[in-house]
């Protein structure tokens, strides 16, 4: 049994040797990897943006910057197992802004409220953002982050098909007014049903009606908003009367009635589906976030209408404007071994020259000088439009059950745009299990204090 | 002369365990430890993104389960796809199998051609499969269907194009038409080994005793070919059970509404979304007893049919 107890420890041996050559080889000098900054976010253009921008913070501090990008589907749960593993991986996450609450209640982000206030110019930058992104609970001044990508959902629209004379002298018989890029959602109805000819294989519009992540929710939720609806009270956490008001019954019939002047998959699209119907030359109008728009102007991509492209705010309703908000904050990781560089890049990060070079890269700025500035608005053909958005950004529930609240919505709008539910059903379904998804939480706080 | 004194210095039990306990120290770390810990987070509430220590709560989590509707829904959908999806699977498998089961050119090649989709990713098919099924013009199944849908008779039933994975009353039968595409294969492949166990002997006596093709499949091929056929229907009932990639490519996790959402899809929402890890547990736990009673039938009638032989 000795023997036999020599062999193994000289076997864990061998193995642990073994292991420790592997990390020498694969690894850089521990001096080394200290100076460089991970930053995790979501695989898409504005974090090629960052990667570019960085290498300035680079040639100024020495400090190398590495923007792991991971592709949307599993860009949530790999961060999130991450951080359930307490991993060192990512020094900076750019997460979105509903996981605020989740990852400050659950001690992943670290609580950046006394170094902001004592680096960093709030009042720089646009209060919206910063309390979408940054600010938990909301209206606290306790800040998780700094705003990073000031997202909003916005339409592009064909001005080949709206600038056509005959198209516009068609649809001012129709209609009795000008055919011109909408500004209520009325008018987006008719515009919809007027360019939808299935014969020619062409639709009004794309918009967001899938079941995947929280697709339906962010396409619908600022037309609920708009006429008049709200998820609930954010002090009381009262539901019901709110999300299911006769107001968000007429948001949601309006919803799935627009879905008539969608292509056949329409029920299946989120952002790469209706930026892909809109370059494939399907549709009228697609809505989707600003920052995807680059990919509509490419020629690659977009060889029917790169160059016909124009832009607008989403629309108003009848009882508001309000537009969903995307894009997302920089928060520094509680398992971060670089906190210090982390936030000396965060410094870096907000100030205006290098906001104004963001801006200049296409990254979308929460700086109001900048983002307030001719050269940003003219910077890209869509910046005006999404700067004129600002006003009207609002966002879902940031508490730590975003994600059970927002299935609930998923699911239910999903059965309601294909007829397996009335609007008032899924309504009230969603209503009834807010609630009680809400008084659990507030059950379990009470319990743990 | 060391190795031998080392060798003779160990008994034969020692021996077993030198060899025997790499593989049960890695069995125990990789699978026993975390099937008893989450049975042992099953019984608290707990969730793994926040920091806090398990509650115990008894069998609320199992409760929770058991009585929640919603939940009983996707079992309900779960179910009538594994007994749609497999039924399908098992009859095209074995049917192609019986085709194989003969001497013609390029057999092999035929067969190896046959194999190709078991070996894909799941999500690869899932993926290739939403552009075969899309239902504007760019999918090839309503293309290829067009013929026929554009039939005046057929068109008042079906009104082209077919939205297979949005249409609420197709959905399932879209995933159903994909994970066949995928499995048959394998239903096949082991049927085909069970068809070429069975001995020619028996066929040609058989033959000389002028019996019908009927006779000579119910009375020698099924016999001898249904224990194999009984261990690829439990392998594929346990694996659709678990259904849960093409599901969250294909129809978008689980769309249109719920229509299409399995247990596994609802269970991965439950543990990495909503990161209830207890609830999580619990449910994956009844998962596992039901999946292992479905094999104990299997097993059950798979032993009376070896009786019977």
């Amino acid at each position: 049994m000795k023997r036999l107890f020599i062999c193994f420890v000289l076997l864990m041996m061998i193995v642990v040797v073994g292991c420790n050559n592997q990390k020498d080889d694969a690894e850089p000098a521990p001096e080394e990897s200290q100076k460089t900054l991970t930053i995790v976010w979501a695989e898409w253009d504005p974090a090629n943006y960052l990667q570019e921008l960085s290498k300035d913070f680079t040639t100024e501090t020495g400090i190398a910057v590495d923007v792991v990008q991971i592709p949307w589907p599993t860009f949530q749960d790999k961060v999130f197992n991450t951080f359930v593993a307490k991993g060192d991986i990512y020094d900076i996450v750019i997460g979105d802004s509903q996981w605020l609450g989740r990852n400050s209640v659950g001690g992943h982000y670290i609580d950046m409220t006394e170094w902001i206030n004592e680096n960093i110019d709030v009042a720089s930058i646009y209060a919206p953002a910063m309390t979408a992104f940054a600010e938990y609970p909301k209206g606290s001044k306790k800040y998780w982050a700094l705003p990073a990508e000031v997202d909003a959902a916005g339409y592009v629209f064909r001005k080949d098909l709206f600038e056509d004379p005959k198209e516009m002298e068609a649809f001012q018989k129709k209609y009795g007014y000008a055919l011109a890029p909408p500004t209520t959602y009325s008018e987006l109805r008719d515009i919809a049903e007027f360019f939808t000819r299935p014969d020619d294989e062409l639709y009004g519009i794309a918009t967001w009606y899938s079941k995947e992540y929280d697709g339906i929710t962010m396409g619908f939720q600022q037309v609920m908003w708009s006429y008049g609806a709200s998820y609930g009270d954010p002090d009381t956490y009262k539901v019901d009367g709110h999300i299911n008001s006769e107001d968000a019954v007429k948001a949601l019939d309006y919803y799935k009635d627009l879905l008539k002047f969608a292509p056949p998959d329409a029920p299946n699209y989120y952002w790469s589906e209706t930026l892909d119907a809109y370059n494939a030359g399907k549709v009228a109008m697609a809505m989707n976030y600003f920052a995807f728009f680059p990919g509509v102007l490419d020629p690659e991509k977009n060889p029917t209408s790169h160059d016909k492209s124009g832009f607008f705010v989403a629309p108003k309703g009848p009882k508001g404007h309000y537009i969903s908000i995307g894009g997302q904050g920089m928060s520094i990781s509680e398992y971060s071994k670089n906190k210090d560089i982390a936030k000396q890049y965060l410094k870096w990060f907000m100030q205006k020259p290098v906001q104004e070079k963001w801006a200049k890269l296409g990254g979308f700025t929460p700086l109001k000088e900048v983002l307030e500035s001719d050269t940003f608005k003219n910077a890209t053909p869509y910046n005006e439009a999404f700067a004129a958005s600002f006003p009207y950004l609002r966002d879902f529930w940031a508490v730590p059950q975003y994600a059970e609240l927002l299935a609930e919505c998923q699911t239910n709008w999903s059965e309601a745009i294909t007829g397996i539910k009335t609007s008032k059903e899924a309504l009230d379904t969603i209503a009834q299990k807010h609630e009680e998804i809400f008084t659990e939480a507030m059950k379990d706080s009470t319990d743990t204090e | 002369m060391q190795t031998n004194r080392f060798s003779r210095g160990m008994s034969d039990y020692q021996l077993k365990m030198a060899f025997i306990m790499p593989t049960m120290i890695l069995l125990i770390l990789m699978n026993i430890f975390p099937l008893l810990w989450s049975l042992y987070l099953s019984f608290h509430d707990y969730e793994a993104s926040m920091q806090k220590p398990p509650v115990f709560i008894g069998a609320k989590n199992y409760v929770d389960v058991l009585t929640d509707p919603d939940i009983w829904g996707y079992f309900r959908t779960t179910a009538y796809f594994v007994v749609v999806a497999v039924s399908a699977q098992f009859l095209i498998g074995f049917g192609l199998a019986l085709l194989l089961n003969r001497s013609f050119p390029s057999k092999g090649l035929v067969t190896t051609l046959l194999l190709l989709p078991m070996m894909l990713s799941p999500v690869v098919v899932g993926i290739f499969w939403r552009f075969i099924l899309a239902s504007d013009n760019s999918g090839l199944l309503n293309y290829l269907l067009s013929p026929i849908l554009n039939l005046p008779v057929i068109n008042t039933i079906f009104a082209p194009p077919i939205e297979w994975t949005t249409d609420p009353k197709i959905a399932m039968l879209a995933v159903v038409i994909v994970d066949t595409w995928m499995w048959s294969p394998f239903m096949m492949l082991i049927s085909l080994a069970g068809l070429s166990a069975v001995p020619k002997s028996l066929y040609e006596a058989a033959d000389v005793d002028r019996a019908s093709t009927w006779f000579k499949f119910r009375w020698i091929t099924l016999p001898l070919v249904s224990p194999l056929l009984l261990i690829a229907l439990l392998f594929r009932t346990m694996d659709a059970f678990k259904m849960f990639d093409i599901v969250y490519v294909l129809t978008r996790e689980g769309g249109p509404g719920r229509v299409t959402e399995t247990v596994s899809m609802n269970l991965y929402r439950i543990a990495f979304r909503n990161y209830d890890t207890g609830k999580a547990c619990a449910m994956a736990y009844i998962l596992l007893i039901i999946i292992v009673a479905l094999s104990n039938i299997y097993v059950k009638y798979l032993n009376r049919v070896k009786g019977e032989e």
